[in-house]
């Protein structure tokens, strides 16, 4: 399929994998595509729109940087992932293969075993059933491996889980039809042992697919942090250097609209300073000579020289991620309710299988019929329905979610979440957008024409502030007035010429507000505010999760007076002023009350209360700690995500629920057939799909569950 | 009965030569972009013939 991936880059030649969210479709792929394969010492360039990534083989010489910036140029941002591209491991890949061959033996067998079924007699039966062992055993053997290593890992530690039922019946099944097989028996149990592993395969497949999926769409989402900054040499040169090969006491200058890529001081220049990423605050702090800046925040000023002071890992971003990985711990004793049906099922089902040997050998039986009673009831008893009671069930919800624009990231995630009954919500990013937005009232008083100057103005800069301007006009469809000798003056604003009158955008004169003002002319300067709004529909969702019984407050790092803001207009109780650390003490003393806490967060400084909650959601435009720590991404703007989300996590509870039901049920049927020595080949086969396709009916109707 | 002789070879090997499709398609990539070879059917300048791009 791609030249790319089958030779080799020549020595001349280097592969750049970059990581590009912005491409939907199949027109912005061919657009990156046409303008990396147009720059010089570009060989090709190929996308890969399932990943949102690009693969680009370019000469030896061609700097990252300048692929990055051509993509920019043509409105996507890009973000270089070569290291990591090679890390990325499908889960399904591995398991294609196996469910591949199970699937062909299954048919093939079952082609053999409906002949015997139907009456084959004396050496007709016998070469079906040598053939059938043929194609059967390498094709368990290959097949069964993910049940059978998995199976093994638990029993070494003394534990036990779905796939060691599973394994032993497998294992057990072939073993006694290779011996029925040998001995010129009656019955064979091939086709039972193999359609039941190609059942389990294709419900791991496709949970594996799900999450692949997922884990895709949060990869391609990570892009926050800086990824190198402009160093200014001693002789006045500036050069581009990557975050990791910046080093303390060099000095980067950094541009207004750009993230700090290294903590340090500044040297020359005063600017506003976006530190929400870090601390959750929505304003903006002035900082100037002297003062110290941290990596991760968005200079909205005017350029800056910092003096480099710590990099990498001494960085505060750095200590946040520590934090982190200590409270990650917790979540992962977590154990998985079908491995806690496993425990109780396993022992129960392997004592009776042991009870009925010995009882039909005080019976009287011979030790042979009584061990083949016992298989039988070992078969009969494997957990094909159990096993994808869970899997099923969840991969609709999640496929369910995933159209509704939530991504569920754990197959766990949602056992977790459909027990939360705390929710902790961030404010900045989490209930609000997150990101200044012009206010509606003050551009419903411009006039058209002065609307269509400001639009052009604000699609010619890149700064935040233009981009939320240029967006909010653009969606009242405005038209953009046509521009002459446009100037964008680096934390001044954009200046240009319109129809021979001098307009600007430009910075308010009085600094700290956050605003633009509009200058057309001679015309007294019109001043736009910006603030920065609740998530449409949030008074919707809140009062949902409590209709749910789900008691929601406010954990914020912001000021008090700006989350009692908020806490006011949504009706929910809140706390200002939060450090990282105290929001996860917060979260790990609502658990240790007995509370399931769901912690709904954006910023890095969420990372560690979502990492310690028991279930945890991040937006979309969260911080790559935020998406990374989060069980849940969703991708809208509405809060009713969470609601949503919550709701659907619950039916696919009931469902579960209710799977377990349905494979006890078909158990008590079939367990006392077996015991009484009543169950053949085809009634085992004829049991096991049954109930499989029953659970699978089952849970397909969580397809609708997201609405 | 005789027939068996005849069918059920044919059968597995009709079976296996789908499995061997199956593998040849895994290795070779075709799984890696659903998203993107679905979308590529709709760009006009991809559609040279694929003897030229080797």
């Amino acid at each position: 399929m791609s030249t790319l991936r089958q030779q080799a880059p020549t020595p001349e030649e280097r592969d750049t994998v970059l990581a590009v969210p912005g491409m939907h479709c199949a027109g912005c792929m061919s657009k990156v595509e046409r303008k990396l394969g147009a720059l010089p010492g570009v060989e090709t360039a190929r996308v890969n729109l399932s990943a949102r990534m690009v693969t680009v083989r370019h000469e030896q010489g061609l700097t990252v940087r300048s692929l990055v910036e051509a993509l920019e140029d043509i409105g996507f941002e890009a973000q270089d992932r070569t290291d990591k591209a090679f890390e990325r491991v499908s889960a399904v890949r591995p398991l294609l293969a196996p469910l591949a061959v199970a699937g062909f033996a299954a048919m093939n067998v079952m082609l053999l075993s409906v002949s015997v079924w139907s009456g084959a007699e004396g050496t007709t039966r016998e070469m079906f059933h040598w053939l059938s062992a043929l194609i059967a055993v390498p094709a368990i053997a290959f097949a069964g491996r993910p049940f059978f290593a998995s199976a093994w890992k638990a029993l070494r530690k003394w534990q036990t889980n779905m796939d060691v039922p599973i394994s032993l019946g497998v294992l057990i099944a072939t073993g006694l039809s290779l011996y029925e097989t040998a001995t010129h028996g009656e019955h064979a149990w091939f086709d039972g042992a193999l359609m039941l592993l190609t059942f389990l395969l294709a419900g791991r497949v496709l949970d594996a697919m799900m999450r692949d999926r997922a884990r895709a769409g949060v990869d391609a989402l990570l892009s926050q942090a800086a990824q190198g900054a402009l160093v200014v040499a001693d002789n006045g040169t500036t050069h581009w250097h990557a975050a990791g090969d910046l080093s303390p006491g060099m000095t980067m200058r950094v541009a207004s609209g750009e993230r700090l890529a290294a903590d340090g001081t500044i040297l020359k220049g005063n600017s506003q300073f976006d530190q929400s990423l870090l601390t959750g605050e929505s304003e903006p702090f002035a900082h100037g000579e002297g003062d110290k800046v941290l990596a991760g925040t968005l200079n909205l000023g005017s350029p800056v020289d910092v003096r480099v002071s710590q990099v990498g890992h001494d960085t505060t971003l750095a200590e946040i991620a520590r934090l982190m990985e200590a409270s990650t711990q917790n979540r992962s004793r977590y154990v998985r309710i079908a491995d806690r049906a496993a425990r109780l099922y396993a022992p129960a089902v392997h004592s009776l299988a042991a009870l009925t040997v010995i009882g039909w050998l005080i019976a009287g039986a011979s030790v042979y019929q009584a061990l083949v009673i016992g298989v039988a009831v070992l078969i009969i008893t494997c957990p094909c329905a159990l096993g994808l009671a869970v899997p099923v069930a969840q991969v609709v919800a999640s496929g369910a979610l995933m159209r509704a624009g939530i991504m569920v990231k754990d197959g766990s995630a949602l056992e977790r979440l459909a027990g939360i009954d705390r929710a902790l919500l961030d404010k900045t990013g989490t209930l609000t957008l997150g990101r200044p937005v012009p206010e509606a009232v003050s551009l419903d008083a411009l006039s058209d024409d002065d609307a269509s100057v400001a639009l052009a103005l604000a699609s010619h800069s890149r700064h935040p502030m233009s981009r939320a301007l240029q967006g909010a006009l653009s969606q009242r469809g405005i038209v953009p007035a046509p521009l002459e000798t446009v100037t964008e003056r680096a934390g001044e604003g954009v200046f240009a010429k319109c129809r021979g009158v001098d307009v600007a955008l430009r910075r308010p004169e009085s600094a700290g507000t956050s605003a633009v003002a509009l200058v057309i002319g001679d015309a007294p300067v019109r001043l736009l505010p910006f603030s920065d709004q609740l998530r449409p529909e949030t008074s919707e969702a809140l009062a949902r999760l409590a209709a749910s019984g789900v008691t929601a407050s406010i954990l914020s790092g912001d000021r008090v007076e700006a989350v009692g803001e908020v806490a006011r207009s949504t009706g929910l109780t809140g706390i200002g002023g939060a450090l990282p650390a105290g929001k996860q003490e917060m979260v790990a003393r609502l658990r240790d009350a007995g509370h399931k806490v769901l912690m709904v967060g954006d910023g890095l400084n969420d990372g560690p209360a979502l990492a310690a909650a028991d279930a945890s959601m991040a937006p979309g435009s969260a911080s790559d700690v935020g998406l990374q720590a989060a069980d849940f991404v969703f991708v809208q703007d509405s809060l009713l995500a969470l609601p949503r989300a919550l709701a659907t996590a619950r039916k696919t509870m009931a469902v579960v629920r209710q799977n377990f039901t349905l494979a006890i049920v078909y158990n008590v049927i079939a367990v006392p057939l077996a015991i009484a020595g009543l169950v053949t080949p085809l009634i085992a086969a004829l049991a096991m799909s049954g109930s499989s396709l029953l659970v699978v009916a089952n849970s397909l109707r969580l397809a609708r569950a997201a609405k | 009965m005789t027939g068996l002789l005849f069918l059920i070879p044919v059968a597995l090997l009709l079976g296996l030569l789908g499995l061997a499709a199956f593998f040849w398609a895994l290795r070779n990539g075709q799984f890696s972009d659903p998203e993107g070879d679905a979308a590529r059917i709709l760009s006009d300048d991809d559609d040279e013939p694929l003897e030229d791009r080797k």
